[in-house]
């Protein structure tokens, strides 16, 4: 399986703690707590996937606040992953509209193609991890699958989910950072 | 029919971009409201126009404006609720996604009434695409001198900021939300104080939904009398439903407030009826925590009257043969729908998605999960079905937010209206899962 381990004490890049810093004008002066939930999804895309608890730490330091506070809302919210995952982490939305639109069938086809277990193994290859999540707000077209920030909808054929699958296959492994396409646009605040 | 407000323009090319939206008339409203009324008066415009809250509460949103506590020297707060996560509504990530800009400019609108000189929009953390095309929309609107210090010159200041969630349905709940938005886990907390008091960081504070939110800029430009002109009775203006399940043609319609339920379900210029010719034997009307109702009650009221897509008539007759407009996240279910199975599902959605910070939701939802899987699964008994009844009776109303309604009435509604089915499950367990299978019960009636 691909490492996808965080090293022992993680750094942000200096890219990141730019972001970081634009980020904490959002909030109070006093109220940098806030900034908690958009750093810990800066601190998974940026270390493979997942926040290890020394991420954490990390993410604790440089918010100074206690690590169990981040503890504490990192294992509350569905969205960050506490164990390793693979290249791809699909999130098959399996909740009513999607169910009623063959949501159960595609989770057990995307099992037996990939060979990775909903909330259990990734695939041998280290590609797939599969994860069940509740509603995606996407209803009219389900069902779905969420990579990261991209939905694919409708996948309700063989074909589609073929297509989706070679499409995340050849994608060359790089987390896609949260600052990259927006650049820093509340910069312009200030002018 | 079907005059469209919020959608107007929802197909222009380079629509979410501020040069194209502004050609057609976008932020008109915020030159209209900060060089030519008071915020008083722009609040009394949306007192006016009865809009009410398009989250799914349906409280008017005016009203709620009115509430919020205006002490000198204290920051107040605007927060637009955009954790979209109910099962069946999907209509505030279209909207932003689409049109960003219609959203900040209601923020803009909606902070200068409420004299709020920082204002947040909350969104799901699963739409992080939604949440760039938001940011850059936001960054056109700094650059064209829509926020920031002393927009238009009318020495009103803004500051207007995204946060992402982490994946919680229960942060669609207002002060769960301001639980997460200050960093912290998404609990509700006990009300009183309400957050037009004690909000974000304890300072007085509102939280609209995405598309209420949407909606200011329309009435400020057309004035609350015009906009409370269309619709019926007091379910003022246009809706968007969401549309999903079973139909022909889902997705996301903005209908006139007054449309027969028949007429949205069945004509070509919206849903085009149910798929594969198939009778339909259900409809969730406004998002998966509202009863469900079988076909004959969603078409035509207890009376006998054409059901209409209105806060009064789809709840007409409480919930024993009515029930909610809530999001308008409408789940059509043809007749080989097991209704226990979509019940199940929903139960565990809201087990799943419960905080855990009050026993009656974080047990009983767990125990209607179970009860329901049972049943689901060929093992359940002839009380179980009393016992779900029992259980949905114990959460509602004792807990600290409405996730435990929530997660009680869909169960209450679909042993109300099916109860045969699920008798039928407990006679039959070995047919209980059959895959396509046409259930019995009010399925045969149509």
């Amino acid at each position: 399986m691909e490492s996808t381990t965080a090293p022992t004490k993680p750094q942000f890049s200096p890219a990141a703690q730019v972001e970081i810093k634009r980020l904490l004008t959002h909030y109070p002066d006093d109220r940098k707590k806030s900034a908690l939930l958009p750093v810990l999804h800066m601190a998974q895309a940026e270390f493979g996937g997942w926040v290890s608890p020394e991420v954490q730490d990390l993410v604790a330091d440089t918010l100074g606040i206690k690590p169990i506070e981040v503890y504490e809302v990192a294992t509350f919210y569905t969205m960050f992953n506490l164990k390793p995952v693979g290249k791809h982490v699909l999130e098959i939305c399996r909740t009513g509209p999607c169910m009623l639109r063959g949501s159960d069938e595609l989770t057990a086809h995307l099992e037996r193609i990939t060979g990775a277990k909903v909330g259990g193994p990734t695939s041998e290859d280290g590609l797939f991890t599969l994860k069940e999540v509740e509603c995606l707000a996407a209803c009219g077209f389900a069902p779905i699958v969420q990579v990261r920030e991209k939905y694919y909808e409708k996948l309700d054929t063989p074909e589609a989910v073929d297509a989706m699958l070679t499409e995340l296959r050849n994608q060359v492994h790089r987390p896609i950072l949260p600052w990259e396409e927006v650049g820093l646009p509340n910069s312009l605040k200030n002018n | 029919m079907g005059r469209k407000l919020l959608t107007e323009h929802i197909n222009v090319e380079g629509i979410d971009t501020f040069e194209v939206y502004r050609k057609h008339g976008g932020y008109r409203s915020v030159e209209k409201a900060l060089k030519t009324m008071t915020p008083d008066e722009v609040v009394e415009e949306v007192k006016k126009s009865g809009l009410r809250g398009r989250g799914g509460a349906g409280f008017p949103t005016g009203m709620k404006w009115s509430f919020l506590a205006k002490p000198e020297g204290v920051p107040r707060y605007l927060v637009c609720n955009a954790d979209e996560s109910e099962p069946g509504t999907f209509k505030d990530r279209q909207l932003m996604s689409k049109l960003p800009h219609l959203l900040i400019e209601g923020m803009i609108t909606g902070s200068y009434a409420l004299g709020a000189n920082t204002s947040y929009i909350y969104i799901r953390g699963e739409l992080l695409y939604v949440l760039r095309i938001l940011e850059k929309a936001i960054a056109e609107a700094y650059a064209n001198g829509f926020l920031g210090k002393n927009i238009l010159g009318s020495g009103y200041d803004l500051d207007l900021h995204v946060h992402p969630g982490g994946g919680a349905y229960i942060c669609g709940e207002e002060t769960a939300l301001l639980e997460s938005l200050e960093g912290k886990r998404g609990n509700p907390r006990n009300k009183p104080p309400f957050p037009a008091v004690q909000g974000l960081y304890a300072r007085p504070t509102v939280v609209n939904n995405v598309e209420s939110i949407a909606a200011v800029p329309i009435i400020v430009n057309m004035t609350g009398d015009e906009y409370a002109k269309i619709g019926v009775g007091r379910s003022t203006g246009t809706k968007l439903i969401s549309a999903c399940g079973h139909l022909n043609k889902p997705g996301i319609y903005e209908i006139e407030l007054g449309l027969p339920v028949e007429e949205f379900i069945y004509s070509d210029e919206y849903c085009g009826g149910i798929w594969k010719g198939r009778e339909l034997k259900a409809v969730v009307a406004g998002g998966s925590s509202v009863p469900i109702l079988p076909k004959e009650l969603i078409l035509k009221t207890a009376a006998g009257e054409n059901r209409l897509m209105t806060y009064e008539s789809l709840s007409d007759g409480g919930f024993v043969t009515g029930t909610m407009l809530g999001s308008g996240g409408f789940i059509a279910m043809d007749e080989t729908t097991c209704i226990v199975r979509n019940t199940w599902n929903f139960s565990r959605f809201y087990h799943h998605e419960s905080c855990g910070q009050c026993s009656p939701c974080r047990e009983g939802t767990g125990w209607l999960e179970k009860v329901l899987h049972r049943l689901e699964y060929g093992h359940g008994h002839m009380e179980d079905i009393d016992l779900l009844v029992s259980v949905a009776k114990q959460i509602e109303g004792n807990t600290i937010c409405p996730l435990g309604e929530a997660a009680a009435w869909p169960v209450a509604a679909a042993v109300r209206h099916f109860r045969d089915e699920f008798e039928w499950h407990v006679k039959h367990p070995q047919e209980a899962i059959r895959p396509g299978a046409v259930y019995p019960g009010k399925a045969v009636l149509a």
